[in-house]
């Protein structure tokens, strides 16, 4: 049929079904990439956000299984055995050092497991407590931030989701906690708690997790969940408004599909990130209170407490200051540069 | 200044006066909640004796007379009570000898901060991807990495113990050399890190841009035009720093045995001394409350741009 120009004749090649050589264009080629997968793909190219990971994993791992297998215990003063006076040989060996009876044992052809840093001045290997040191820092950084990741959420988006008085209400308690001075803060709680906690947890099973830690807990619930909370607010805030949202429930989608579907997908980024990035500000303040002697309680070590103890043999024995220094150091930017590698990964919105 | 900006100006003022309240309130709250009395551990004391002490102090008065009196003493006095373990000398006099030699590190250790930082900062700017750039940035990536007190301790190790260059004593001559340097070296990898992020984006800004096309010298740009407005975003980390300082001094002084109010504040934690950690607590949580305050009110007054909530 002669199309007419100009007219509004429908034009009915249009409408002939499609040949199987053109189907094959819409045909897809590879499954559609997903968010996650982006992201993923996006981290592992980034080389020092890619090394960061492994050295983590490493340190992480290493700080679990080693204490299993390893011969020595952190707590295990290895000059002291039941029945017999205390062998002080055993007190500040220097690395690949052994104590008198090992010695002997080493002599009559047994062999005997090296202390890889010596023992300190309580003859306890020092290799072991270091690892240990880095259990208990990491362990106190991730449910540090575990804590503040469900309280600032849950306070964050009751905020954002209801506003009005509510939201005023919050905002204004989070503007007065957030200008505290929060070290000092810290300092004050981890004091008054360390005293009050004490005899309260006794014989309970938190006892063994020691009042300090539990106190730091305390205070990281109570003070860091501010800038969290601030975050999430924001988002859910400026989410609500978005024109897929919009579409979505002109489209007749209910409260819970919105909420499900593009709001916690669009914030989780933003959250994990952050909590992800507040991992090692937690590693900082348990160092710097165990540092003060307000940190874990003894014999527990930490990488903070180790620090503080080797100053007092520093000239002697600088290296049981080194190792949890750099320890401590290796952690911290490495969790700081895969923080910043995720964020590049999964909020392509910064980038820019 | 218009009358928008004076009311923020007032309205942080009030914020201000308000959380030193909450902070001098929760400090005596949370102090007196602590069980037994500051004198139960003291050895040798009957109860007749600690009776009388506690008499003495105030101590057996309801807490909110005693939180009444501590608070009009306060405002009215400056008077933070008596130490209870140093006999005989008040807290605000101990706190004033200590403040001496802590300003002098914390202010010495600012300034310090602030000019390298900044230097720092614009060089690896200016000279972008280049290789200099990366060592600045890799070494400021180390150093807010590490905490204050690992690098005063390798300090101390490195330039009194091994090299003998600085003594470990903070109080003998030469020794704030390196609690200064500890102190400096945390803020000024900061602000190196803050000034080359906010001079690339002032670079890419279109005046930068103009300027250059109609022939000002390289020089004049990058001093007039690129770092003045560059400096605008460090200078909010001007408060932070302060309170850095304020918290990083405490293991600071510490570690180089420097007699100031943060080697006071953490042995008054160890000796249970309550005057002493409330009053310091408070008086340094004022500090840092005042100062973030004057960083807000600079911030707003240097950059009429800024929108205010």
């Amino acid at each position: 049929m002669q199309k007419k120009k100009f007219t509004f004749h429908v034009d009915l090649d249009s409408f002939i079904p499609a040949s199987d050589a053109e189907k094959e264009y819409l045909v897809q080629m590879r499954p559609s990439s997903t968010f996650f997968k982006d992201g993923v793909k996006r981290l592992y190219k980034n080389k020092v956000a890619f090394v960061s990971f492994i050295i983590i994993v490493l340190i992480t791992l290493s700080s679990i299984i080693l204490p299993m297998i390893w011969p020595y215990s952190y707590e295990d003063q290895l000059g002291v055995r039941p029945g017999k006076p205390v062998d002080s040989s055993y007190n500040n060996l220097k690395p690949f050092e052994y104590g008198k009876t090992e010695e002997a044992m080493i002599e009559a052809g047994e062999s005997v497991f090296p202390h890889v840093f010596g023992t300190d001045a309580s003859g306890r290997d020092y290799f072991i407590r270091v690892i240990y040191g880095t259990r208990i820092s990491l362990a106190v950084g991730f449910f540090a931030s575990i804590i503040v990741l469900l309280i600032g959420t849950v306070i964050g988006s009751i905020s954002g989701y209801f506003g009005g008085k509510v939201d005023l209400i919050i905002m204004r308690i989070v503007d007065i906690i957030y200008s505290l001075p929060d070290m000092l803060m810290v300092i004050l709680l981890s004091t008054v708690l360390k005293m009050t906690l004490a005899p309260a947890i006794e014989g309970t099973p938190l006892a063994s997790i020691g009042s300090n830690i539990i106190s730091l807990f305390i205070v990281f619930a109570l003070l860091y969940w501010v800038s969290m909370s601030r975050l999430i607010r924001g988002q859910i805030l400026s989410l609500r408004e978005q024109e897929y949202v919009l579409s979505a429930r002109a489209t007749g989608a209910k409260g819970s599909w919105i909420i499900r579907k593009h709001l916690i997908p669009n914030c989780i980024s933003v959250v994990i990130i952050s909590a992800a990035l507040q991992i090692p500000s937690a590693i900082f303040t348990e160092s710097y209170l165990s540092f003060l002697g307000l940190g874990v309680n003894a014999p527990m070590p930490s990488l903070g407490s180790l620090a503080s103890q080797a100053l007092n043999g520093l000239a002697s024995y600088p290296y049981r200051l080194v190792i949890p220094a750099i320890m401590i150091s290796l952690i911290v930017l490495s969790l700081n540069l895969f923080g910043d590698g995720l964020r590049d990964a999964f909020d392509p919105k910064l980038n820019g | 200044m218009n009358t928008k900006t004076l009311l923020y100006i007032v309205k942080r003022i009030l914020l201000a006066i308000f959380t030193v309240w909450v902070v001098i309130t929760v400090t005596f709250f949370v102090m007196h909640a602590v069980p037994g009395g500051p004198f139960v551990g003291e050895k040798a004391t009957t109860p007749a004796v600690q009776a009388a002490m506690e008499a003495k102090y105030g101590l057996d008065k309801p807490l909110l007379e005693q939180y009444g009196t501590y608070l009009k003493d306060i405002v009215t006095k400056f008077d933070f009570g008596p130490s209870l373990k140093q006999r005989g000398r008040m807290v605000v006099d101990i706190i004033m000898d200590g403040m001496k030699t802590s300003l002098k590190l914390g202010l010495i250790a600012a300034v310090i901060a602030a000019l390298i930082g900044i230097v720092l900062g614009a060089v690896a700017a200016l000279r972008r991807n280049k290789f200099i750039d990366r060592v600045i940035m890799v070494i400021t990536t180390a150093f807010v990495s590490m905490p204050s007190f690992i690098i005063g301790s390798l300090l101390l190790l490195c330039f009194s113990l091994l090299l003998h260059w600085f003594p470990a004593n903070g109080a003998a001559s030469g020794g704030l050399v390196l609690p200064i340097i500890t102190l400096a070296l945390y803020p000024m990898a900061y602000i190196t890190r803050l000034t080359r992020s906010s001079m690339l984006d002032v670079l890419g800004q279109d005046y930068i841009r103009t300027a250059r096309a109609k022939g000002v010298s390289g020089t004049k740009v990058i001093f007039g035009h690129a770092l003045k407005n560059s400096l605008i975003p460090v200078l909010t980390y001007f408060g932070p720093m302060l309170a850095y300082i304020v918290t990083g001094s405490l293991v600071v002084e510490q570690i180089f045995a420097v007699p100031g109010i943060g080697r006071q504040f953490v042995s008054s934690i160890t000796n249970r001394d309550y005057p002493m950690i409330m009053g310091t607590t408070i008086i340094l949580a004022a500090l840092i409350v005042v100062m973030n305050l004057v960083t807000d009110i600079l911030y707003k007054v240097v950059d009429p741009r800024i929108t205010l909530e």
